[in-house]
């Protein structure tokens, strides 16, 4: 398709940086967003989208290190970034991703790639947080199925997991 | 500290059979993995919204933009022209059945002569582009002669009717004992109104349609349930059911929203016009227009009771609006009537209950279903009814308490299990969160970080709630699920089991729960699942509290016959009938035949060498009986209870409530998979807490005003109070395993509890 219409022609064609991999769009809508991008043109259906207008957290993704919704990007913004998706984390099971699975943080599992990629974002910067920031780091991400009980507890074990592996390597 | 259940079960009567073998790992009982569980948190998990076809295009929905008009015309000429627009359909582009509906069928695929409610569709379109789709339906041109809509409630039951079916989709008339010839010496009063609640599942509904090439098409759904709504399609499409093969994608959630047909029928159209894979995707918006949400209520009662406290009398008035569309309302309003007074003893009832039809959105099943909505009214007339009588509000519950062998409103006795008087006293036995201090952080008070309350004038309150509701379906329903277990070798020659139901799962856990079955009843590690889709029977719909017993007994049956057969291969080998009175020589334990006098055993690997075993089971429920004239019957088959007990901090002055903690008692029958009982537990609560503080689509003059995650608000992680849980395990009789569903239970009356806490802080009458 040369673009959406004859007033809406196709921008040049551009790449974005994902998951350490150099990914082309050939053709595209300027119009697209970055979670659209993903989903539709480069095969990383494990950003969610739920709301569509930044509330639900559901499609966040790290560009540069930091998270961002990526329904509010527009992914022709995006081409100079560093973008980190879930299927990005790691080649086998994070130690987040573990962490949900051992406390029964995943039900229907919509949210959780966003709650993952938030939980990376929160420990990864903020290695000992109390409850509350974690509550406050994952309040902008809505789980409707769990209560956040189990999410809260799945990030509680990743942070005292790593302070004691920490710790571990430390000590003589 | 971070909410932390006790999983503390007490079990008050004998615990599971214990067998002499080692059960696998994640057989009953324990917290066994999800088998989606790491594809979900890689994102290689596909929900119905993941998914691509070749060639494929996107559909979209054009809905009114009002509550009640009359279509004068609509002119698709500038959609149709446009490049990359496939195709535009309206009403008379219905080959089949015009109209669909899970009970009854009266809700239009396309409205064309007039649309009843903001957001019916009035068209839909498949381009190459969504961007392209939604600039179609934006050039359709519909001449719209706007009415002034039906929009109350009430007002409905005389009004002039706004469809050939009239107003009134059911009124029940329940009269219990004799109302008119008792009165009690206390009497309060009350009328008590419940919002319109969104069931917010976080994936919106989706789906790809793509056509066999004869005439017949292949759906990828997010449902509830599967069977009824190949039924609706295919009616529509005026095919047979095996043209219209349903298969479910990953769903996001669902929580009674996705038991109506949504983009179902819209979708497969577009395929079989187009040709081509037609995906559709609800945006935030379309979805709170797509799906029926929790019936708003108004509700009138009158208690009596002896001076005593003994309940004489319950009198009420329910309306409930269904809005446009019939959906499950004939359902939900004898439920509301059926549970009308709570669990309680009440040897006289007159209760109406009607459900009608107006331009508000319609309404159907939200989690609870009915039950809910007169929870909050008869918890709060308890509360008001102890205050009349001098009473301990708990004390009186507990002297009221249904247990079994009582008589329900409807002249059901209670043969099973009702724990009501152990989840009350479980939930409060909790001990208290601690009282706020003057150095607690500002976001643990009313109105968090945005530092509105500055801590002065909070109050704390504690309220409690009692509740309980049916399991699976009523009123005579033939209510059955289908199952399917192959046993069979690998490659490598281990015995694998493939468990097969059209069960939906929704996040819940069946499909997990299905592992675990198979692995208890056969003693086999290795059980995969086969595809959840319309090749095998019916599942009946993930609602109700219902799979555990539905589905799960069919896999147990399922199993059992596995077995039979297992041990009949076994009986020619070693020569030792199983037929008739000597069957019991031979059993299946730790995953191997064994003689059951003697010290003969065969290996199952010998058993399935030279076949597989494939068998497929149903699973039908003991048959209820329909309500007659006076709300009376056996319209049930069992009753799930729980309690809440409710720690709020207000600030009085500016209306904010924090919720601190819940604690909650809930009958479980028995916990098959703990961890995802007490899931169960707080997400359900998480629902309550959001219906009792936060949560409401407001309409007025039949119009949406909250249609998105911006002005619908539901929990976050600093909404969501603590959770603490105590399982009543008492298995029930008659129950697969003796477990009771526990997804509904858990948010009936955790909104009263709040909204009865908020009553102690501030002495509002709310």
């Amino acid at each position: 398709m040369s673009g959406l219409s004859n007033t809406d022609p196709a921008p040049d064609p551009y790449s974005l940086h994902v998951n350490g991999r150099e990914e082309s769009v050939p053709t595209s809508w300027l119009g697209e967003s970055l979670l659209y991008v993903l989903r539709e043109r480069l095969g990383y259906p494990g950003t969610k989208n739920a709301c569509d207008q930044g509330e639900c957290g559901s499609c966040t993704v790290l560009m540069d290190g930091r998270p961002v919704v990526s329904c509010c990007v527009m992914a022709a913004d995006a081409v100079d970034a560093e973008l980190t998706t879930v299927e990005g984390l790691g080649e086998d099971l994070t130690d987040v991703q573990q962490a949900f699975l051992d406390a029964g943080a995943v039900q229907c599992g919509f949210c959780t790639p966003g709650l993952i990629v938030a939980a990376h974002d929160l420990l990864d910067h903020t290695p000992d947080p109390d409850e509350l920031q974690i509550r406050e780091a994952i309040s902008g991400n809505l789980c409707r199925c769990t209560g956040y009980g189990r999410i809260l507890e799945a990030v509680a074990n990743v942070r005292d997991q790593r302070l004691s592996d920490e710790g571990e390597r430390s000590s003589p | 500290m971070i909410s932390h259940d006790t999983l503390s079960a007490s079990s008050t009567t004998t615990a599971p059979p214990q067998t002499e073998h080692k059960d696998p790992a994640g057989s009953l009982g324990d917290s066994a993995d999800r088998p989606d569980g790491t594809p979900k948190v890689t994102g290689d998990f596909a929900f119905s919204s993941d998914l691509h076809a070749a060639e494929m295009l996107w559909g979209r929905t054009l809905r009114s933009p009002h509550a009640s008009a009359r279509i004068r015309g609509i002119d698709t000429s500038k959609a149709t022209a446009m490049a990359g627009v496939h195709a535009v359909l309206l009403a008379a582009d219905v080959p089949g059945s015009a109209t669909y509906g899970m009970e009854h069928k009266d809700q239009p695929v396309f409205a064309s002569d007039v649309v009843r409610y903001h957001g019916e569709p009035v068209a839909a379109v498949a381009a190459d582009h969504p961007e392209l789709a939604l600039r179609a339906i934006e050039a359709i041109e519909v001449d719209y002669q706007v009415l002034d809509p039906l929009a109350d409630s009430q007002a409905a039951i005389d009004a002039p009717p706004i469809h050939p079916d009239g107003n009134v989709f059911r009124h029940i008339g329940l009269r219990h004992g004799d109302p008119d010839a008792v009165d009690g010496d206390v009497v309060v009063e009350g009328t008590y109104e419940v919002g319109m609640q969104d069931q917010a599942f976080l994936g919106p509904e989706s789906g790809l349609a793509i056509p066999d090439g004869g005439g017949g098409v292949d759906l990828y759904i997010s449902t509830q349930w599967l069977h009824v709504d190949q039924e609706q399609v295919a009616a529509c499409l005026n095919l047979p059911p095996e043209q219209v093969r349903l298969s479910l994608a990953g769903v996001g959630g669902a929580f009674g929203g996705r038991e109506d047909v949504s983009l179902q029928v819209h979708v497969c159209l577009l395929a079989l016009k187009t040709g081509r894979p037609v995906k559709m995707q609800y945006s935030r918006e379309e979805s709170f227009y797509g799906h029926v949400h929790r019936h708003p209520a108004t509700m009138t009662y009158r208690h009596h009771a002896t001076a005593d406290g003994d309940l004489v009398k319950v009198e009420a008035q329910l309306v409930l609006d269904g809005g446009a569309y019939a959906s499950s309302s004939t359902a939900v309003i004898a439920n509301a009537t059926c549970f009308a007074a709570g669990p309680y003893r009440v040897p006289h009832a007159a209760i109406d209950g009607y459900a009608v039809r107006t331009n508000n959105p319609p309404c159907g099943a939200m989690r609870g279903f009915g039950a809910v909505q007169v929870c909050f009214a008869h918890e709060a007339q308890m509360d008001k009814l102890a205050e009349a009588l001098d009473m301990d509000p708990v004390e009186l519950r507990l002297r009221n308490a249904l247990s079994t062998g009582d008589t329900l409103l409807t002249g059901q006795i209670i043969t099973g299990t009702a724990p009501v008087r152990e989840v009350i006293q479980a939930a409060m036995d909790h001990p208290l969160p601690p009282e706020p201090a003057d150095d607690d952080p500002l976001e643990r008070l009313p109105g968090g970080t945005g530092m509105t309350a500055m801590g002065r004038d909070v109050q704390r309150g504690v309220g409690m709630a009692v509740g309980f509701k049916n399991l699976m379906y009523s009123e005579g329903f033939d209510d059955f699920s289908t199952a399917g277990v192959r046993l069979e070798l690998d490659n490598g020659g281990r015995p694998i089991a493939t468990v097969r139901c059209a069960a939906a799962e929704v996040g819940q856990g069946f499909h997990t729960l299905a592992l675990q079955i198979v692995r208890s009843e056969l003693g086999v590690q290795q059980v995969v699942l086969g595809p959840t889709d319309t090749s095998i029977g019916s599942a009946g719909s993930t609602s109700a509290s219902r799979q555990t017993w539905m589905s799960g007994g069919a896999v147990q049956l399922a199993c059992r016959a596995v077995r039979e057969e297992l041990l009949h291969r076994a009986s020619d080998i070693l020569d030792v009938p199983v037929d008739g009175a000597r069957r019991e020589l031979l059993d299946l334990r730790g995953g191997e035949v064994v003689e059951v006098d003697g010290d003969r055993t065969m290996e199952l690997t010998e058993l399935l060498r030279d076949s597989a075993i494939d068998e497929i089971r149903e699973h039908h429920h003991p048959p209820t009986d329909p309500l007659d004239d006076n709300g009376q019957g056996n319209a049930h088959v069992s009753f799930a209870f729980a309690a809440h007990r409710a720690v709020v901090d207000v600030d009085g002055d500016l209306g904010l409530v924090k919720v601190v903690q819940i604690a909650t008692g809930q009958d479980v029958g028995r916990a098959l998979n703990p961890r995802s009982v007490i899931g169960q537990i707080e997400g359900g609560i998480a629902q309550g807490v959001g219906l009792a503080v936060m949560e409401e689509v407001m309409v007025s003059d039949g119009l949406v005003r909250n249609p998105s995650f911006t002005d619908y608000l539901i929990p976050t992680a600093l909404d969501m109070p603590d959770v603490v849980a105590t399982l009543i395990e008492q298995p029930e009789p008659g129950a697969p395993f003796g477990a009771k569903g526990v997804g509904e239970p858990p948010t009936i009356s955790s909104t009263p509890a709040v909204t009865a806490a908020i009553r102690a802080a501030t002495g509002a009458a709310i």
